[in-house]
């Protein structure tokens, strides 16, 4: 036996192991890194009691059609194709209404337009969570403005907070100029 | 290099890599603590992800009357024990009775009352 096949067998070795680490950390880390979990995710107390009853977003949130931001879910996606099924009343007389128009905004901007969809928004959302307080119900009666809602003003109030994160420019600044 | 080298070099690069990433909240998740730290209980983490798949947004936000802006409602456990806000559902019947306090009230002691988005941006809410 060489002295110089004595030195190969070990380095193979440790490359083939070390390949094989990376592979299978890999693999765990794309399983589990999308949610974390409620013990570390930084706002649940380890210690309280309620983690063992209380279900882990993973759960609940893997289930359904993926996303890449926020909850990494596809909210509409999950309501559309009905993998979800929320309630849209308690009261059987409450009023469930749907709009239906788009709205072209940012119409003199630097920035594509902004088709504002009404039934995406009105398929989770009542009238009265817009409507006088936030925006006027008047079209060009709005002055929006991204400083604004930068700040969770207008519709930073929802978008960067609970509905999809205002990283995703290009979801509301949708509809080119030449396109109008 | 020995073959126990490489085996301890794997096992540190596997312990680095599988470490937990950053943690953070869910998006969208709300920590509530006007009274709670005061009050001797944890504070109230409300999950904005678990609700949505059971309700759409106009039952608490319109029927309930929770206003849209975050920190903009004071809810006092005497309304949610009347049925009011929570109480609404949380009496035992659509969920848990407020009677089981440690289910809401389970954040850390001393968490800022606020929105805790997640990974990508965290969120504006004024209190």
């Amino acid at each position: 036996m060489s002295s110089s096949r004595r030195s190969v067998g070990p380095v193979s070795t440790f490359r083939a192991s070390v390949v094989w680490g990376v592979v299978l950390c890999l693999i765990s880390a794309a399983s589990e890194a999308q949610w974390t979990p409620l013990a570390r995710d930084q706002v649940h107390d380890p210690d309280s009691p309620a983690l063992k009853f209380l279900q882990e977003p993973s759960q609940a949130l893997s289930t359904l059609p993926r996303d890449s931001a926020g909850n990494r879910v596809d909210w509409m996606r999950a309501l559309n194709e009905r993998v979800i099924a929320p309630r849209a009343k308690l009261d059987a007389d409450a009023p469930v209404r749907l709009r239906e128009d788009d709205i072209l905004l940012n119409q003199r901007g630097g920035m594509p337009m902004v088709r504002f969809p009404h039934r995406s928004h009105t398929q989770w959302l009542d009238c009265s969570n817009c409507h006088e307080h936030l925006f006027k119900s008047q079209v060009g009666a709005n002055r929006l403005s991204m400083f604004q809602i930068l700040q969770g003003e207008q519709c930073g109030v929802c978008h960067g907070a609970v509905s999809f994160p205002l990283t995703e420019c290009m979801r509301c600044h949708n509809t080119p100029r030449t396109a109008k | 290099m020995s073959p126990w080298r490489g085996t301890l070099a794997c096992a540190v690069l596997a312990a680095a890599l599988a470490a937990p990433g950053p943690a953070h909240a869910e998006y969208g998740d709300v920590v509530i603590n006007k009274r709670s730290d005061a009050g001797g209980v944890r504070p109230v983490v409300f999950p904005h992800w678990f609700h949505r798949i059971r309700f759409q947004c106009r039952v608490c936000h319109s029927e309930l009357g929770f206003k849209m802006r975050a920190g903009a409602n004071d809810v006092l456990m005497a309304d949610i024990s009347e049925g009011k806000f929570c109480g609404m559902c949380h009496n035992g019947e659509i969920a848990w009775s407020a009677e089981r306090c440690d289910l809401c009230h389970s954040g850390k002691p001393g968490l800022p009352s606020r929105v805790y988005g997640g990974h990508q941006t965290t969120g504006p809410g004024r209190w």
